[in-house]
C-alpha cells in the first residue's frame, strides 16, 4: 500500500486529534489550529484525487489487523475524494470568511468551543464520506448531530436555542429512526460492513426473501436522513437555526452537514442495499413525495419572508428537496445530477449565508429587506458575492445552478410516465419562483436606500473580502468545468457499486 | 387471530420493543413539556436497545466471556451487546445535552412548554 | 391575538434582560469586597431581596399559566390541537401496526440458525482469546476488532460535555470581581449544598473509596471479567458525585476543578488516538504492530485493551461528573 493511500484515514485522525486537542488550546492557538487543519485536509486531498483517478476504481482501508468483515473499515473511490474535496473547501472558506462576524457575536470564552464543534464536524462529514461499516456510521451521525446543535446555538438568542431544542428532538427521532434500520439489517444479515451486507442481501433479493422489512429498512433509513437533511414537514427548526445563529455556523450547517447525510444515504443506497433493489421498491417514492413537496413549499416559505437570512434558508430546504426528488427519481442520471447538484449547492449557499451578514452589517445591523436597499453599494463584495450565488441558484448559465438545471431536466425527461411529468413540472415551477425571490432580492440590494434610512459605520473586514472573493471564483470554476465534474462524478457513480 | 397472536409471541422481543417504541413515540408526539418530551425520547432509544440486544441471544447459551476449555458453540453472539453498549452512551450524552438546552430555556422564558416558549420567542424582535 | 399574548408575556418575563432585579444590584453593590468564591455572608445578606423575587416570580408564572390557559382555549387554537393530537395518534397507531406486521417475517428469536449469527460471531468467539488477548468478547470486540467505533463513541462523550459546556458553563470571574450570574447560581446551589449533614456525611466517607476502587477494579479487569471502560467509568463518576453531595464543591474543588477535566479528557483521549492511531496504521499497511498479546485471562494481557480502556474509563468519569455539576450549577 502505498503512503498516498493513507490520506482518508489521515484526514480523519488529523481532525479529530485537533478536536481533542483544541480544549486544552488559548482560544487564538484554537481559531488557527482548527483552520490549519482544515487547509491540511484540502491540501491531502489535492494530492489524493490525482491519484484516485489514475488510480482507477477502489479500495478498501483496514482499520485495525483485522479484514473485512471482522474489523472496521475505510473505503476510499472516486466520488467520495471529489465529495469530501469540495466539503473541506466550503468548510475552509466558512470558516475564514465568518471568523470576524463570530468574533463578535460569540462570548469570548466560549469561541475555543466553538472550534472543537468546528473539528468534530470535519471529522464527522470525512468518516461520513469514506465509512465502509454501517454502525461507524451511526456512531459519527450522533457526533455530528450533537456539534452542529452545539454551532446552531453558539450564538445564545431564544430562536437559536428554541431552534436546537427542536432540532435536537427531529434529528434524535431521525437517528432512532437510523438505528432501528441498522439494527434490522443486522437482523437480516448479520454484517455490518457494507458490502457483506450487500451480498447478502443481493441473495436475498434474488429468491425474493425477507421482502417486507427490505421494505421497512429503506423507508427508515430514507425517512431517518429526510428528518436530518430538514426536508419539508421536518423543516420546522430549520429557518430560525440558520437565520439566528453565526454566519459561518449557517454556512456549515446547510452545506457540510447536511449534504454528510445526504451522501450517506447514496452510499447506503449503492453499497449497502444494492442500486437495483432500492430502485424496484415502493419505497423510493417516499423520497420523491418528499423532495417534491420540499421543493415547491420551501420556495413558497422562502417568498413569505420579510428578512434576508430566513429567505436564504428557507432557499436550502427547496435544494434539499431536488436531491431528494432526483434520487427519487429512480435513475443513475438523476443520482448524477443530484450528486452534481450537491456540490454546487453546498459552494453556493455557504457564499450566500456569509455574504449576507456583511451585509446586514453595512445596513446598520438590520436582516429586513427594507433596510437592505442599496448595501450593494455600501459593500461591494458581498454584494458581488450574494448577487453571483442568487443567479447560479436561479440558474443563470454559465454558472454551477444552471448546469445542475440542465442536468435535472436531462434526468427528468428520461424517467417514466408521470414521474416525468411531475418532476419537470415541478423543475419549472420552482425555478420560477427561485427566480422571483432571488432576483428580487439582487435588486433591491442595488436600489436607493429607504427614506430616512441613516448610514451608519461598519466594520469591514478584509479577511472576509478576500474569503468571499474565493468564493465566487470558485463558484464561478464550477460553472467552467461543469463537464469534467460530471464526468467525475458518472464515474465515481459507477465505482460506489 | 391466534396465528398472529402465536407469531409474534414467536417474535416476542421485538413486539415487546415495537410497543415501547410506540410508547416513547406518542409521549414524544402528544406532550408538549420538555421534560415529557424528552422522556419519550429515552423510551424510543431503550425500545431500540430491546430489540439491538435480543438479537444477540441463543437460547441455552452463555454470556461470552470465554472460560477456559468450554466449546465455542456455548457462548451468545457477543456483537450485539457492543452495539448496544455504544447505544447507551450516545443516549447518556444526547440526554445530558437536552437536559442542559431545557435548563437554559426554563431560564430564558420560565416555561417548559414548548409552544409558549415557541409563541414568546416570535414575540421577540431579533 | 397570538401576538397581543405574546407582547404581554414578552413584557412580563422577557422585558429585563438580566434576571437580577434593581434592588439587587444596588445590594450588591454595598459589599463588594466580601464577594469571594467561598464567603456565605455576603449571600446571606441578599437572602431577603431574593425571597420577595421569588414571590414576585411566582405571582408571574400564576399569571402567566392564566395567560396561556386563556390561550390555549382559543377556539382556533383549540381545534388545530385536536386535529395534531389526533393525526399523531393514528400516525403512532399506524407506524406501530405496520412494525407488528413486518415482525412476523423476522427470524425467530433466540434461534441458533438466525442469519446473524453467522461467521463474523462466530470467529470472535473461537479465535477472539488467540487474537486480541482478551477474555470478555464485548470488550475485546469493540476495543480490538471494532476499535474505530469506540474511539466515536468516546469522543460522543467528549463532544456532549462541550455542548453542555457550552451551553451552562458560567464565567465566574471577569477583572477579578464576581459577575452577577454567577452570583446567582452560587446563591441557587446554596439550596442543594450539604448543610453538614451527619448520616450522609458518614455513609459518604465509608462508600466513596470503595466505590471509587470497585470502579477502578472494573476498570482494570474490562478484559478478563463483564465491565471496562463504560461501566467502570460511570461507577467512579458516581463516587464523584456521591462525595460531592455529602461535601459540598468546596471540598470537590480541592482535587476536581475545571482545569482537570480539561487536562484528563485531553491526556485520555490523546492517547487512545495515538495507540489506535498506531494500530489502524500498521494494520491496514500490513506492518507487524510488535504489540506482545500476554497469555488470556492475566491482568497484564490484551495488548492495548488495557491502557484503551483506562482511557476510556477516564473520560467516562470526568464527563459524568461534569454532567451533573453543570447541571447543578453551572460550573465544575
Amino acid at each position: 500500500m502505498q503512503l498516498v493511500q493513507n490520506v482518508p484515514f489521515f484526514s480523519i485522525m488529523l481532525a479529530m486529534i485537533s478536536a481533542v486537542v483544541t480544549p486544552v488550546l488559548p482560544r487564538r492557538a484554537a481559531k488557527w489550529l482548527s483552520v490549519g487543519m482544515v487547509s491540511a485536509v484540502v491540501c491531502l486531498h489535492i494530492w489524493f484525487l490525482p491519484f484516485m483517478l489514475s488510480f482507477g476504481g477502489s479500495y478498501n482501508y483496514m482499520m485495525g489487523h483485522f479484514p473485512a468483515p471482522w474489523g472496521n473499515e475505510l473505503r476510499a473511490g472516486l466520488l467520495e475524494t471529489v465529495i469530501a474535496l469540495a466539503l473541506s473547501i466550503v468548510m475552509l472558506l466558512s470558516q475564514l470568511s465568518g471568523m470576524n462576524k463570530l468574533q463578535r457575536q460569540i462570548d469570548t470564552p466560549k469561541q475555543g468551543l466553538f472550534y472543537v464543534m468546528c473539528n468534530l464536524i470535519m471529522a464527522g462529514m470525512l468518516t461520513l464520506t469514506y465509512t465502509n461499516d454501517l454502525f461507524t456510521a451511526y456512531v459519527f451521525i450522533e457526533i455530528m448531530a450533537l456539534s452542529s446543535c452545539a454551532l446552531m446555538m453558539a450564538r445564545q438568542v431564544g430562536h437559536t436555542m428554541v431552534a436546537s431544542m427542536r432540532y435536537m428532538i427531529l434529528s434524535l427521532l431521525g437517528s432512532g429512526l437510523i438505528l432501528i434500520a441498522i439494527a434490522l439489517t443486522y437482523n437480516l444479515t448479520g454484517h455490518l460492513l457494507m458490502e457483506n451486507i450487500h451480498a447478502v442481501i443481493a441473495r436475498y433479493a434474488a429468491n425474493g426473501a425477507y421482502a417486507l422489512p427490505i421494505s421497512v429498512i429503506i423507508g427508515l433509513f430514507i425517512a431517518g436522513i429526510a428528518i436530518k437533511c430538514g426536508v419539508f414537514p421536518f423543516h420546522m427548526w430549520l429557518p430560525d437555526a440558520y437565520g439566528y445563529s453565526t454566519s459561518a455556523a449557517s454556512a456549515v450547517l446547510s452545506s457540510v452537514v447536511s449534504k454528510a447525510y445526504f451522501f450517506l444515504l447514496v452510499k447506503i443506497f449503492y453499497r449497502v442495499i444494492g442500486i437495483d433493489v432500492v430502485l424496484s421498491d415502493m419505497a423510493l417514492n417516499l423520497m420523491l413525495v418528499l423532495g417534491v413537496l420540499s421543493m415547491i413549499l420551501g420556495s413558497i416559505g422562502a417568498i413569505r419572508c420579510l428578512d434576508i437570512r430566513r429567505m436564504v434558508a428557507y432557499s436550502s430546504v427547496s435544494q434539499m428537496g431536488y436531491l431528494f426528488a432526483w434520487i427519487g427519481l429512480g435513475s443513475d442520471v438523476g443520482v448524477a445530477a443530484a450528486m452534481f447538484h450537491l456540490v454546487v449547492h453546498a459552494l453556493c449557499k455557504s457564499m450566500l449565508f456569509l455574504s449576507v451578514s456583511p451585509l446586514c452589517d453595512a445596513s446598520g445591523d438590520s436582516k429586513r429587506f427594507v433596510d437592505l436597499r442599496g448595501a450593494g453599494y455600501r459593500y461591494v463584495i458581498p454584494g458581488i458575492a450574494f448577487s453571483l450565488g442568487a443567479m447560479s441558484m436561479v440558474g443563470i448559465p454559465v454558472l454551477g445552478g444552471f448546469f445542475s438545471k440542465i442536468f435535472f431536466a436531462e434526468a427528468a425527461i428520461s424517467g417514466a410516465g408521470w414521474v416525468r411529468i411531475t418532476l419537470l413540472a415541478a423543475l419549472a415551477l420552482s425555478t420560477l419562483l427561485n427566480a422571483f425571490y432571488f432576483m428580487h432580492t439582487v435588486l433591491g440590494l442595488y436600489r436607493k436606500p429607504r427614506e430616512g434610512f441613516v448610514r451608519q459605520p461598519f466594520i469591514k473586514s478584509r479577511l472576509t473580502a478576500v474569503t468571499l472573493s474565493v468564493f465566487g471564483a470558485v463558484n464561478l470554476a464550477i460553472g467552467f468545468f461543469a463537464k469534467d465534474i460530471i464526468n467525475l462524478i458518472t464515474t465515481g457513480i459507477q465505482n460506489l457499486a | 387471530m391466534g396465528d398472529i397472536l402465536s407469531l409474534l409471541w414467536t417474535h416476542l422481543d421485538v413486539t415487546v420493543a415495537i410497543l415501547l417504541f410506540g410508547i416513547g413515540f406518542t409521549t414524544l408526539l402528544l406532550h408538549h413539556n420538555l421534560i415529557k418530551k424528552i422522556i419519550g425520547l429515552n423510551i424510543m432509544e431503550t425500545a431500540t436497545f430491546l430489540f439491538l440486544t435480543s438479537q444477540g441471544f441463543i437460547a441455552g447459551r452463555a454470556a461470552p466471556v470465554l472460560a477456559e476449555g468450554a466449546a465455542a458453540a456455548g457462548y451468545v453472539n457477543p456483537i450485539p451487546s457492543g452495539l448496544v453498549l455504544t447505544g447507551i452512551v450516545v443516549s447518556v450524552s444526547v440526554t445530558a445535552v437536552m437536559l442542559a438546552l431545557t435548563i437554559r430555556l426554563y431560564r430564558r422564558y420560565h416555561t417548559l412548554d414548548i409552544d409558549s416558549m415557541t409563541l414568546m420567542m416570535k414575540g421577540e424582535d431579533e | 391575538m397570538k401576538k397581543k399574548i405574546a407582547d404581554i408575556l414578552r413584557q412580563r418575563f422577557y422585558g429585563d434582560e438580566s434576571p437580577l432585579d434593581e434592588d439587587m444590584i444596588a445590594s450588591l453593590g454595598e459589599q463588594p469586597q466580601g464577594l469571594t468564591r467561598s464567603s456565605n455572608e455576603a449571600l446571606e445578606a441578599l437572602e431577603g431581596v431574593r425571597e420577595l423575587r421569588v414571590q414576585r416570580a411566582q405571582e408571574q408564572e400564576h399569571e402567566m399559566y392564566r395567560q396561556i390557559h386563556a390561550w390555549s382555549y382559543s377556539s382556533g387554537v383549540k381545534i388545530i390541537q385536536r386535529l395534531y393530537r389526533i393525526l399523531s395518534a393514528v400516525t403512532c397507531f399506524g407506524i406501530v401496526m405496520f412494525l407488528l406486521w413486518t415482525v412476523n417475517t423476522l427470524p425467530p428469536f433466540g434461534d441458533p440458525g438466525n442469519p446473524d449469527n453467522n461467521e463474523v460471531a462466530a470467529r470472535y468467539v473461537e479465535l477472539g482469546p488467540g487474537e486480541t488477548g482478551a477474555v470478555n468478547m464485548v470488550t475485546g470486540m469493540i476495543l480490538d476488532y471494532r476499535a474505530f467505533d469506540t474511539f466515536g463513541e468516546a469522543t460522543v462523550l467528549f463532544t456532549a460535555a462541550c455542548s453542555a459546556l457550552f451551553l451552562l458553563k458560567l464565567h465566574d470571574h471577569k477583572d477579578g470581581k464576581p459577575t452577577k450570574t454567577w452570583l446567582e447560581a452560587e446563591y441557587d446551589d446554596r439550596f442543594h449544598e450539604p448543610k453538614n449533614d451527619q448520616i450522609l456525611q458518614f455513609a459518604a466517607k465509608l462508600l466513596t473509596p470503595v466505590v471509587l476502587l470497585f470502579g477502578f477494579y472494573v476498570v482494570l479487569n474490562g478484559h478478563i471479567t463483564p465491565g471496562g471502560g463504560f461501566s467502570g467509568g460511570a461507577i467512579m463518576g458516581a463516587g464523584l458525585i456521591l462525595y460531592l453531595n455529602a461535601y459540598g464543591f468546596k471540598k470537590t474543588e480541592r482535587f476536581f476543578t475545571y482545569r482537570t477535566f480539561q487536562w484528563v479528557t485531553f491526556a485520555a483521549l490523546l492517547s487512545y488516538a495515538g495507540l489506535k492511531s498506531y494500530s489502524f496504521y500498521t494494520g491496514a499497511n500490513h506492518l507487524e504492530s510488535g504489540v506482545s498479546l500476554g497469555v488470556p485471562g492475566n491482568i497484564l494481557s490484551a495488548g492495548f485493551i488495557l491502557p484503551l480502556n483506562i482511557c476510556v474509563g477516564l473520560v467516562v468519569m470526568c464527563t459524568m461528573y461534569v454532567f451533573y455539576t453543570l447541571i447543578r450549577k453551572g460550573g465544575v
